[in-house]
């Protein structure tokens, strides 16, 4: 499927790949032109207080493909992320103008179902948050929320989504133990999990493995690539390489603004911004 | 060398790095150069010292080749570089590879330059035309490392341009020579080794448009092998800038 989509990717920038031996399988750049857009973000401006933190960012999500947020620390790229499933609300001194869209529809308009928003748009942070649950009932939270109460309805998505993340084989003999007795990695692996439970449209990953181990970093870099078969994937993360390794498209910002939002490959060789450059190569800017 | 676009890392051991490899090379790349004009020389003026000094030479090159790659190789590991260092370090790679393989062939005209030197000297102006060609081509691999040093794209498109006249000069060599074999069967076999020296210079000017590529591709980000000149200078004319893809939709 994958080598399909990148197949289809019949426009491209990069011509100058004459035609030839490898024809139809060279590696096209990406262009959000030719993408199904899940979300898009329209001049959107936030501010703390007095201070503001996104300054006229707009973007689109691309569906089905794994979009990086990267940026030096406070370059705001969390609170974008945040902004997706109106994380931001619980700010008090957050104020927002512009828009951010969801099949055509604002999700900042008054009448939005914020828990329902949430449904479709889950999040993972950068440390592990199960609950004080049995790992059964950390993935079944979200459907009791939403009143599933058939036993086996709840056993199967259960089982389904702890699959999905490669789990299953390692807690199938202790589900009803607490959730605290996992390790880190399995920890964030089953909040990915609780997550998928409800059938979101999209997933915001908030530096999912900042706090992890090499092995479990990769555990979840691997079910990225797999999840976004499925879902519209979001992920901001310190890690260069990692946003290099696991997404499709990678937006750079520096101080509340986008500066380059381009096919990941693309924008590790060959940047369009000065900016961008020294930034990804680790040079001052 | 100092250059602006290798350093202003946060680590200066990694600007330190990326210099180094760049200076190897074209130290390598200078080596090459002299190793081409000296087998020339002793190839034209039948001097079997000379020719027998590039060849002992030649091991230096390929020393040059391994440990370079051996650097290169370190960083990757190392550093994970990005965007023009990540070129970087590819465009010398592969530079090195194109640079050892002119090294190979200046050892090939050497050796024929060592049948050249035994008995009698053929006719002065069957080399003229060689020397010509040969010239070219050392100019040419000299331009294109300076291309490489300067990282200088409009220069890199300029050797490229000159390769055209190398090949030209090769069929007129090749064409020219076949009258003198048919004038003079007896010295088939030592005409025979110019067609094969010149059949060498065509190679290495070869290698330099290839190296001449890499330079191209280090600055512009684009791949310009196996495409037209005029294509190549469009690539490299174009304006640099790409701004967020949401300004093109």
């Amino acid at each position: 499927m994958l080598t399909e989509t990148r197949m289809n990717q019949s426009n491209s920038t990069a011509t100058g790949m004459g035609t030839g031996l490898f024809e139809g399988t060279n590696r096209q750049i990406r262009s959000l032109a030719h993408e199904d857009i899940a979300m898009t973000v329209e001049n959107l401006d936030l501010y703390y207080g007095e201070t503001q933190a996104l300054k006229s960012v707009s973007l689109k999500i691309p569906r089905q493909r794994v979009t990086a947020f990267i940026g030096p620390s406070g370059c705001g790229k969390s609170t974008l992320l945040r902004c997706f499933n109106r994380m931001n609300d619980l700010v008090e001194s957050c104020h927002i103008e512009g828009a951010i869209n969801l099949h055509d529809v604002n999700i900042y308009r008054r009448d939005t179902d914020v828990a329902e928003l949430r449904r479709r748009v889950g999040m993972v942070f950068q440390k592990p948050n199960p609950f004080p649950k049995s790992i059964y009932e950390n993935v079944a939270y979200g459907l009791r929320l939403q009143g599933v109460k058939n036993r086996r309805v709840l056993d199967e998505v259960v089982e389904q989504s702890i699959k999905a993340v490669g789990l299953w084989d390692e807690v199938k003999d202790r589900l009803r133990s607490n959730a605290f007795g996992l390790s880190g990695g399995q920890q964030q692996r089953l909040v990915i999990a609780r997550a998928i439970a409800i059938e979101p449209e999209v997933i915001l990953l908030d530096e999912p493995t900042s706090a992890l181990d090499p092995i479990s970093t990769a555990k979840i870099e691997e079910l990225i690539e797999e999840l976004k078969q499925r879902y519209t994937i979001l992920i901001v993360t310190h890690n260069m390489q990692q946003a290099a390794r696991v997404s499709d498209y990678t937006a750079y910002m520096y101080l509340g603004e986008v500066v380059e939002h381009a096919d990941t490959m693309d924008l590790f060789t060959n940047p369009g911004q000065k900016a961008t450059e020294d930034y990804i190569t680790g040079r001052y800017g | 060398m100092e250059n602006k676009r290798i350093g202003g890392h946060y680590s200066h051991r990694y600007d330190a790095e990326l210099e180094e490899i760049v200076n190897r090379a074209l130290a390598m790349g200078g080596l090459v150069e002299s190793q081409l004009s000296s087998a020339l020389r002793a190839f034209i003026e039948g001097d079997a010292e000379r020719a027998e000094a590039v060849i002992e030479n030649d091991t230096r090159v390929n020393t040059f080749e391994v440990t370079i790659d051996e650097r290169c190789v370190e960083i990757f590991a190392r550093r994970q570089p990005a965007a023009m260092d990540l070129r970087l370090i590819v465009a010398v790679i592969k530079t090195i590879t194109d640079l050892e393989r002119i090294g190979d062939l200046a050892e090939s005209i050497a050796r024929m330059a060592q049948r050249q030197a035994e008995g009698e000297r053929l006719r002065k102006q069957t080399f003229r035309d060689i020397e010509t060609m040969g010239n070219r081509v050392t100019r040419m691999l000299e331009e294109a490392l300076d291309a490489f040093a300067r990282m200088d794209a409009a220069a890199a498109v300029e050797v490229v341009r000159q390769d055209f006249a190398i090949d030209r000069d090769h069929e007129a060599i090749i064409r020219q020579n076949v009258t003198y074999m048919m004038e003079d069967p007896r010295n088939i076999s030592r005409m025979l080794d110019v067609t094969h020296a010149t059949r060498a210079l065509e190679r290495a000017g070869d290698h330099v448009r290839n190296m001449c590529e890499y330079t191209i591709y280090l600055v512009k980000g684009r791949d310009v092998r196996h495409i037209d000149l005029s294509e190549m200078e469009a690539i490299v004319n174009a304006g640099e800038s790409r701004g967020t893809d949401e300004k093109e939709s």
